[in-house]
């Protein structure tokens, strides 16, 4: 613990009284080491420690910006897109999606939505953000700063999905078959790592997302969230895109039906809960 | 110049809490690219805080400290209303500096 400013070099700077997180993070797992710290508490601890400063925040200004800033072929902003709180309407809006929308005739997604208003209200050719949806550490992506942008908007509001339309509740029953559906050369579904309670993989406790509506809603509104081991704010597009690529399903295409359908049942799963806003995994 | 930084200070019975995160991509110069070629290291080195133009924190990091990071410090003194600066210089030789007002 050098980093510690110590004894008479504390009466000539007492400001120097500083410590780093650091030194506190080491501190934490010697405690860890003595007493029965499980590995999820001690993974709440860093959670906990880190959350002031999520870097999360940094995506948030970028997603902000080209919000803001006119882009496309159109040169336009975003700022006159229908997120289904009304044109412009950002806050709030997250809560409440996917939802119906008249204009594309169809239940959509935040990262749907986002990608119509890119290509309709900017020109922006779908193709060319579909390409390449998901940010990597070479180039960031604007519709997953956008969509971090957009849910870092709806912290403290409470999940608020409708089933009312007959399109959204139909969405939600295919979302249900799709979790519960196992195939693949593993004969695996989102149903065989999130629908038991108690079981974990590795040091990651696995939420009950089918029968445990608590686990339900803190799996949801966990995301987006920054992926420490990655350095990358991750969308939710993005984490539906790995479950199948962990279950050896065909890629799915970028907000396409089926991972809408699947985001609609398990926001309607997490309905009632507060969204914290971009979280933060390891 | 850097990425800005966000700090957050605020003082609560005559200490100061202050809290930085960094945006910086703090290669190690260990991870190689698909072709094997090396990416060479980019990472701070030296951290700095100021209060009233006196050094409160200096620190210096190295490569094992992770992309965008956090720094939480606490220095005894500092009033509401005045200003922390708070510093970084990276191993290229470029640099950031930001300020964040205390609060009460």
């Amino acid at each position: 613990m050098a980093i510690f400013y110590q004894g008479d070099q504390m009466k000539n700077k007492q400001i120097h009284q500083a410590f780093m997180v650091l030194a506190l993070s080491m501190s934490f797992a010697a405690v860890a080491a003595e007493s029965a710290v499980t590995d999820s508490e001690r993974i709440e601890q860093y959670r906990e420690m880190i959350s002031d400063g999520n870097p999360a925040e940094f995506d948030e200004m970028r997603g902000e910006e080209l919000w803001k800033k006119p882009g496309g072929p159109k040169m336009a902003s975003l700022e006159k897109c229908n997120l289904g709180k009304g044109a412009g309407v950002v806050k709030g809006a997250y809560a409440e999606l996917p939802k119906y929308f008249k204009d594309t005739r169809r239940v959509q997604d935040l990262e749907s939505r986002l990608l119509t208003c890119m290509t309709t209200l900017q020109g922006i050719p779908e193709e060319e953000i579909t390409a390449k949806p998901f940010a990597s550490a070479k180039k960031a992506s604007d519709i997953s700063s956008l969509a971090t942008y957009v849910v870092g908007q709806s912290k403290g509001v409470k999940m608020k999905v409708s089933t009312k339309h007959p399109k959204v509740k139909e969405s939600y029953e295919i979302g249900k078959r799709i979790f519960n559906y196992r195939a693949g050369p593993y004969d695996f579904g989102c149903s065989t790592c999130h629908a038991t309670s108690g079981v974990r993989i590795r040091m990651q406790d696995l939420p009950n997302m089918r029968s445990n509506k608590k686990d339900a809603q803190i799996a949801y509104t966990g995301w987006p969230a920054y992926r420490v081991s990655q350095g990358l704010t991750r969308s939710f597009q993005w984490r539906l895109n790995d479950c199948f690529r962990q279950q050896r399903f065909p890629e799915p295409k970028f907000a396409s039906e089926a991972t809408i359908a699947l985001t609609t049942y398990l926001a309607v799963s997490a309905n009632g809960a507060e969204y914290v806003g971009p979280g933060l995994k390891r | 110049m850097g990425n800005p930084m966000k700090i957050r200070a605020a003082v609560k019975e005559g200490v100061t809490e202050v809290k930085i995160l960094m945006q910086h991509e703090m290669e190690t110069g260990l991870r190689k690219e698909a072709d094997g070629t090396l990416v060479p290291a980019w990472f701070i080195t030296e951290v700095k805080a100021q209060y009233q133009g006196r050094t409160v924190l200096e620190a210096q990091f190295g490569q094992s400290v992770s992309k965008n990071p956090y720094l939480m410090f606490r220095f005894k003194g500092g009033s509401a209303g005045e200003k922390v600066t708070v510093s970084w210089v990276d191993n290229k030789g470029d640099n950031r500096a930001d300020e964040a007002t205390i609060t009460g």
